[in-house]
């Protein structure tokens, strides 16, 4: 005899009780440490800092953790967690020319002041697997006595075209209030500030595959990149009881700004133009790939024809966000059964008037 | 303070109440219109009812009742997940009657039994916007709302017609609300429909992921769209509800067997065991003779 | 201007409108009235100004300086530039029609021909499916496209067939001006002499008032009571289309003339 299923409350017990087994693995495994990942998967930790939009490293390797190292969910478990803190003050914009800078690169000069410095990076690593590494108690070079502090000037690339006036600036509006996309809904088109809002919090992957399609003729900007700069910057704010700024501690950012074909009419001599982009911590990739995108969403500010994906503002701002997007492509596991059974019926309708060739128009 | 250590009361501070309530009269004031609000990032994830659990946790106190529904049931494992999330940031009673309820937040169904006044009823929206299939830009049909450029929506229905001889829509079926917006009455089925028209509860909707929300003030006109030539139908069956027996109510689709054998039960699981729902407070089984209608 | 024209009120006023594109002016100082029943042919060549005054007219473009009055009934005329976008919105679907050179720009390609011309109706309230369609059946009828086409997608129609099809739709609420803009464009010659019959006929049957863009002189002299001849954003010379085809005053008309290939 067909009982209607019940015991949805026990199924869900159980299944996190199965979560939490298969998340701690086999036993005999020694535990997961959040050290152990704030330390050694950091740019994982960075990423999901930048996309929770929340700095906290400790927090972060949690998110990792609890997530079973499924990023987008860390990133999630964040952002939840980030709706709950409240909002204790505003503090003005860190001034990345004034970085301690790790890293800084620059394909546009060869030199220039403050050098090219390489950092810790990837780059230039033949990608063959090292087995070394798999021993977990293997001989690691012991780390590096602190580098001493950086006393060259090292100005940014486009401070140095901007003295030239060959890049563009951007049309400042100091007076006005940064507006804020956790806290007011995004209407298009959408002002600047909020644009990289949305791009900083956005899903790396979805604009690196926007970035890339602009180098290969889904609109087209010409990028070069400026300069990368990584390192770790100070966050100041002024506190009305004291009206001057004191510092509350320091972040570490990544910093792309990409260098654009320069534009120009007849009323206009040509400049460069901008492209932006901002993570925290060590998020590279991320940071060129928002600088690109960044560019391609003012065609229509400079005046262009919007005809590429990445262009289209409504188009990558409603899209690039991961946790939403995995909301909702995986809100499809949910029960649709009450909408199936009218599509059903529909179908089945439709067919059997089919079947009696009745579908002309004009009948019923 | 809730039995859920560290968290306000219905687990969205008091600020963020406030903003959502805001959004709401101004829906409630304007039957049908959309009202962007800025949607919070919520323990659930976007498209499995963050509107609806906001809205719920803007409007929700200590005294209330609280029923949630997927697909029709109590016990389908989301409305099970949503009002375990309620119970232990509010500790508010919860029910499975819909005639004890006094908020129901609902996914894809309104209950059978008619709600009274005093009564609310909270729909999870996935795609607020009516036109969005026709005109993918929102800038755009904001300004088509404004002007009352509904044109495009019943070009759809006309094509239908061309194509299938009825307007094919069976599910999120659009409709005008006070004579004025067309509005999407999220996916329930177009059978639920006639119960939104002057319902005497009131009616909130909302979008998590898309961050709207919108309202149907108590007795108010809700019509859905067709032509004076193809009015609007509701679904019907042949069968009646295999357990309790009643032909009135929407039916979902059992698979009992693999040779293709099917059963039809009520959706409205309250409903289905209220029927049946003997003297001594156990559940039988009526066949449709027994259906004493 | 005409003199045996009557007296009544223009349909359309124009007083000094121009329009620049950031500094560079592209018509200046156009001036003209048009009356019931009539079409005013818009001449020049490419470059010249005439797509961009078009575009002024029907309100595609925010005029800069001048001033456009239409007769909106019942109030007689009324500024444009003091017509809320919801007002001229209305106006666009109701008393004007624009017929634009590329169909595909003036139809909605992923609807059926039938839906296409009873968009407009179903937009102002029109809700009886049966109705709509016949309405919809004359129409086509009308524009010489067979009733087994109504339910096809434009998409399946020779280019031809679609400049008909987007000229019942724009005619479908009884319009009183229209505007064109190089209608017969893309079409090769024997498709534009039909066309060119039809919008005749058309024209005359239902009194339309045809502001009318084109390059092509010979569809100016088919069409237009009146021509305008615009050279570098200016009107050079006006007046009936016959005195200003045969006996041009303006050097660039005699230009322009002499350069019509004789048939």
């Amino acid at each position: 005899m067909y009982v209607a299923v019940k015991g949805g409350e026990q199924a869900i017990d159980a299944a996190h009780r199965l979560l939490a087994d298969a998340r701690r693995g086999d036993r005999t495994v020694p535990e997961l440490g959040i050290a152990q990942i704030a330390q050694q998967l950091a740019l994982a930790v960075d990423r999901v800092m930048t996309e929770g939009s929340l700095y906290d490293r400790d927090l972060a390797a949690l998110a990792i953790k609890q997530a079973r190292g499924d990023l987008i969910e860390a990133v999630f478990l964040l952002r939840a967690y980030r709706t709950t803190l409240p909002r204790l003050a505003v503090s003005l914009p860190i001034d990345t020319a004034a970085m301690a800078v790790e890293r800084r690169i620059s394909a546009t000069f060869k030199d220039l002041p403050g050098g090219q410095v390489l950092g810790p990076t990837f780059d230039y690593t033949h990608r063959l697997l090292d087995f070394a590494l798999a021993a977990e108690e293997g001989a690691t070079e012991p780390a590096p006595p602190a580098a001493e502090a950086d006393l060259q000037p090292m100005p940014r690339v486009t401070d140095i075209l901007a003295k030239e006036g060959l890049i563009a600036g951007e049309p400042a509006d100091d007076d006005g209030p940064v507006g804020d996309i956790t806290r007011e809904p995004l209407v298009f088109p959408a002002d600047h500030d909020l644009r990289l809002q949305s791009l900083a919090r956005g899903d790396e992957g979805f604009l690196l595959g926007l970035g890339y399609s602009t180098q290969r003729g889904y609109g087209r900007t010409h990028p070069f990149a400026g300069e990368i700069r990584l390192g770790s910057v100070v966050v100041e704010l002024v506190p009305e009881e004291l009206g001057f700024p004191i510092d509350i501690g320091e972040v570490v950012v990544t910093e792309c700004q990409m260098v654009n074909q320069f534009r120009g009419s007849k009323q206009q001599p040509p400049q460069f133009t901008r492209g932006y982009g901002l993570t925290f911590g060590h998020c590279e990739r991320k940071a060129m790939a928002m600088a690109l995108v960044d560019r391609a969403l003012k065609t229509r500010d400079l005046g262009g024809e919007v005809t590429a994906p990445a262009e289209d503002d409504e188009f990558v701002l409603s899209h690039c966000d991961a946790v939403a997007a995995s909301g909702f492509v995986e809100h499809l596991k949910l029960p649709h059964y009450v909408d199936f059974q009218g599509e059903l019926a529909m179908v089945r309708t439709l067919r059997q008037a089919g079947e009696n060739g009745d579908t002309d128009g004009e009948r019923q | 303070m809730s039995d859920q250590t560290g968290y306000n009361f219905a687990y969205l501070d008091e600020q963020t109440k406030r903003m959502i309530r805001r959004a709401i009269l101004k829906a409630v004031a304007i039957p049908g219109y959309q009202v962007p609000f800025a949607g919070r990032e919520m323990p659930l994830p976007y498209g499995w009812g963050t509107g609806g659990i906001q809205v719920t946790a803007a409007v929700i106190g200590p005294a209330d009742v609280l029923k949630v529904i997927d697909q029709g049931a109590d016990d389908t494992t989301n409305a099970v997940s949503i009002r375990r999330f309620f119970a232990r940031t509010t500790g508010v009673a919860t029910t499975t009657k819909t005639t004890e309820a006094t908020l129901i937040q609902t996914r894809h169904r309104i209950p059978e039994h008619p709600l009274s006044e005093g009564q609310i009823i909270i729909y999870q929206v996935p795609i607020p916007e009516p036109l969005r299939r026709m005109e993918a830009r929102d800038s755009e049909t904001r300004k088509m709302h404004a002007l009352q450029e509904y044109g495009v929506m019943h070009v759809k229905l006309y094509e239908d017609i061309v194509r299938f001889g009825r307007i094919a829509t069976s599910y999120d079926y659009p409709v005008r609300v006070n004579g004025r917006y067309i509005m999407a009455p999220s996916p329930i089925p177009k059978f639920d429909n006639p119960k939104m028209d002057r319902m005497p509860a009131l009616q909130l909707f909302g979008a998590g992921r898309e961050k709207r929300i919108y309202a149907v003030p108590p007795y108010t006109r809700v019509e859905s769209l067709d032509f004076e030539d193809h009015p609007f139908e509701v679904q019907r069956w042949e069968q009646a509800c295999a357990l309790c027996g009643a032909a009135d109510s929407y039916l979902d689709e059992v698979v009992v067997d693999d040779q293709g054998g099917r059963m039809f039960v009520c959706s409205d699981t309250d409903h289905c065991a209220g029927r049946r729902q003997g003297a001594d407070g156990t559940l039988q089984l009526l066949l449709p003779k027994d259906a004493a209608q | 201007m005409n003199d045996d024209r009557d007296t009544a009120t223009p349909l359309l006023r124009v007083s000094d409108l121009g329009y620049s594109y950031g500094q560079r002016p592209a018509c200046r100082e156009v001036s003209f009235d048009l009356y019931p029943g009539e079409v005013l042919g818009i001449v020049g060549e490419s470059g010249s100004g005439k797509s961009t005054l078009l575009s002024c007219l029907s309100g595609r473009l925010d005029s800069g300086p001048g001033h456009v009055w239409y007769d909106r009934r019942p109030d007689g005329l009324v500024d444009l530039a003091t017509l809320s976008e919801a007002e001229r919105r209305l106006l666009m679907r109701t008393d004007w029609g624009v017929v634009q050179q590329n169909p595909r720009d003036g139809l909605r390609m992923g609807v059926s021909a039938g839906a296409n011309i009873g968009e407009r109706l179903m937009a102002v309230g029109d809700r009886h499916f049966g109705t709509i369609r016949s309405v919809a059946a004359d129409w086509l009828t009308e524009v010489e496209i067979g009733l087994d086409r109504m339910d096809d997608l434009p998409l399946s129609f020779s280019g031809g067939m679609q400049q008909r099809l987007q000229i019942a739709r724009n005619l479908v609420t009884g319009p009183r001006l229209v505007f064109m803009d190089e209608p017969t464009g893309g079409l090769d010659v024997s498709v534009q002499a039909k066309l060119l019959d039809l919008l005749r006929r058309l024209v005359t049957d239902r009194s339309l008032s045809v502001i009318l863009v084109t390059h092509d002189l010979a569809v100016a002299r088919l069409l237009a009571h009146r021509l305008m001849v615009m050279k570098e954003g200016r009107v050079v010379e006006d007046g009936l289309t016959d005195q200003v085809l045969d006996d041009p005053h303006h050097p660039y008309t005699q230009l322009l003339v002499s350069s019509m290939l004789q048939v």
